[in-house]
């Protein structure tokens, strides 16, 4: 059995927190192959082959892989997937787009989101809303899968890995990148960071979210947010906790102003410490804090930044 | 410009999910059946894309059990044309995996030839979100997944997309696959005379075998299990016996 591993990368730069706990997921399964697909990606190629477990790397440098588009990414996967059993991915909004795709050009069906690996047919994931787990056995003779990489520690340093390049099968001129918007920030990515600070409807206005952002800063945190404060319009929606959002799994997460629908707590509950600041006793995200003060945050968050 | 519009009947969102004691599924029996929340955003854009001229005609599909003539009754009520559905379930627990029901669309579509298909980025039941992806690669369409907003220009389509690092802009060459996020629109209320007149738009069905597709799963569900619970802590008395524990743990 062997792994095809798309690895996750960004502007030709490997996103190795993801990366890494997708391949110690995957090593289990059989000897790890790392796919680095970008318009330049031999430098993420090189970052790919010091994690530990991966046994080889592949560079598949095209433009028209520069920006992820699901089709050619998709075509160069299936052109590769002959020699593995399995081709998996860590569940970014890339994979989440790319790797259906393959697994329907392999009429096989992709298991996503995957929380847990039993065997090499065998996976664990969340199904509504992660109200439930449901445990799946494959029929397919190739897995087409992706990983929820907060359900896995990181793979640590090893290698380096022997790296080559392969031919790209080029570009069905499907589609087109025009534009991405990506928000500059000097805080930690919010699904790697290990101390997230998240702020809900309470915190009651876009300009309020700042006093979020301000206790973020001084716990070196990434800002999170729930649903109901995205919607509000108070954060942007790739500040999104949740189900419909992001997964994180941080050492450290500290909400404020989220009541903790079930919806938000599908997206933090595996947190390792669990902090929730709000003013009503009676919020569920109580009923999962490590830790729970009943305050208005106005008052409290304040006081917290001046004594941490 | 023909749109086509694939529903799911699924648990509604507001109803808190119960596990079966003895590990087979999720319980369904009287438990409020709803349109998976992504797909009413779908039908709501493709009502709008008629309103504004570009489409003129919206046919609504569901496939699962013939139960979810229901479910295309509330597409009809909010102003799609016409419905079909394609039973492909005698029981409202068996699933029928995102594949199948690409073949199923797949067929439907050869028939339609519809220019756009707008589908829920993903079903709130089995979360796979796979459909709309699945269905593209079958048909060697473009793609444009999660969108946020949607301009049809022509023969082609600029698709904003929420991506993780945040906006993604890209334009598709029709026909097209968009699967839709939240952030696209506010679904409307179907009027009450507009329930009325649903009930006397076409509903066509069908079946699966009709089409010659194999529903039959791919993935076994060997068992299905509450989540972990997570143990409440406790509660602090003020923000310095916070700091004092988080102290404790280390973790500041």
């Amino acid at each position: 059995m062997a792994v095809l591993l798309l690895g996750e990368v960004n502007d030709g730069e490997l996103a190795l927190d993801p990366t890494a706990k997708a391949v110690n997921a995957a090593k289990a399964l059989g000897e790890v192959t790392v796919l680095c697909a970008g318009a330049s990606a031999a430098a993420a190629g090189a970052a790919a082959a010091k994690i530990e477990g991966v046994a080889k790397v592949l560079v598949a440098e095209h433009p028209a892989l520069s920006h992820r588009l699901a089709e050619p990414t998709a075509a160069m996967i299936v052109s590769l997937a002959g020699d593995y059993s399995h081709i998996m991915a860590p569940a970014t909004s890339d994979a989440k787009n790319v790797m259906p795709r393959v697994a329907a050009l392999l009429d096989v069906m992709v298991i996503s989101d995957v929380s847990g690996v039993v065997d090499a047919d065998t996976f664990e994931r969340p199904i509504y809303a992660g109200n439930a787990i449901q445990t799946v056995r494959s029929k397919d003779a190739k897995k087409v899968v992706t990983l929820r990489t907060s359900a896995f520690k990181a793979a640590g340093k090893g290698g380096p890995a022997k790296v080559e390049t392969v031919d790209v099968p080029g570009d069905p001129g499907l589609s087109e990148w025009v534009e991405d918007k990506v928000a500059e920030s000097d805080r930690p990515e919010l699904t790697s960071a290990g101390v997230v600070v998240s702020g809900g409807r309470g915190v009651g206005s876009q300009g309020d979210f700042a006093l979020i952002e301000k206790l973020a800063d001084k716990l070196g945190a990434a800002v999170g947010a729930s649903r109901a404060a995205v919607d509000a319009g108070f954060a942007p929606n790739d500040w999104q906790v949740g189900q419909t959002g992001k997964v994180v799994a941080p050492e450290l997460y500290v909400a404020v102003g989220i009541s903790g629908a079930i919806q938000h707590l599908a997206g933090m509950k595996d947190s390792k410490i669990i902090v929730a600041i709000n003013k009503d006793p009676d919020a569920p995200i109580f009923q999962i804090a490590d830790y729970g003060l009943v305050a208005d945050l106005f008052q409290a968050v304040p006081e917290l930044i001046e004594k941490l | 410009m023909k749109v086509l519009v694939p529903v799911k009947r699924v648990i509604d969102y507001n109803v808190k999910v119960r596990v079966k004691a003895d590990g087979s599924g999720v319980d369904l029996a009287n438990v409020k059946m709803s349109m998976n929340p992504f797909d009413e955003i779908a039908v709501e854009e493709a009502i709008r894309l008629k309103e504004a001229g570009t489409a003129d005609e919206v046919v609504a599909v569901s496939i699962g059990v013939k139960q979810a003539q229901e479910t295309l009754r509330t597409a009809l009520a909010m102003g799609a044309d016409r419905a079909i559905l394609i039973v492909a379930a005698a029981d409202a627990h068996q699933d029928i995996e995102p594949l199948a029901v690409a073949k199923i669309l797949k067929a439907v579509i050869d028939e339609e030839q519809p220019n756009l298909v707008l589908a829920g980025k993903q079903a709130i039941d089995n979360d796979m979100n796979a459909t709309g992806q699945m269905l593209s690669a079958l048909l060697g369409w473009s793609q444009a997944t999660f969108a946020s907003k949607l301009e049809v220009n022509g023969d082609n389509a600029v698709v904003t997309r929420e991506v993780d690092g945040g906006l993604q802009t890209i334009k598709v060459k029709l026909p097209a696959i968009v699967t839709v996020d939240l952030r696209l629109n506010q679904p409307r209320y179907a009027s009450l005379p507009n329930i009325m007149k649903a009930k006397k738009k076409p509903l066509g069905e069908k079946t699966a075998a009709d089409y010659g597709v194999d529903v039959s799963p791919r993935l076994e569900v060997v068992k299905t299990a509450e989540p972990e619970a997570r143990q409440a802590g406790e509660i602090v008395p003020d923000v310095d016996t916070l700091v004092a524990k988080l102290k404790e743990r280390g973790v500041v």
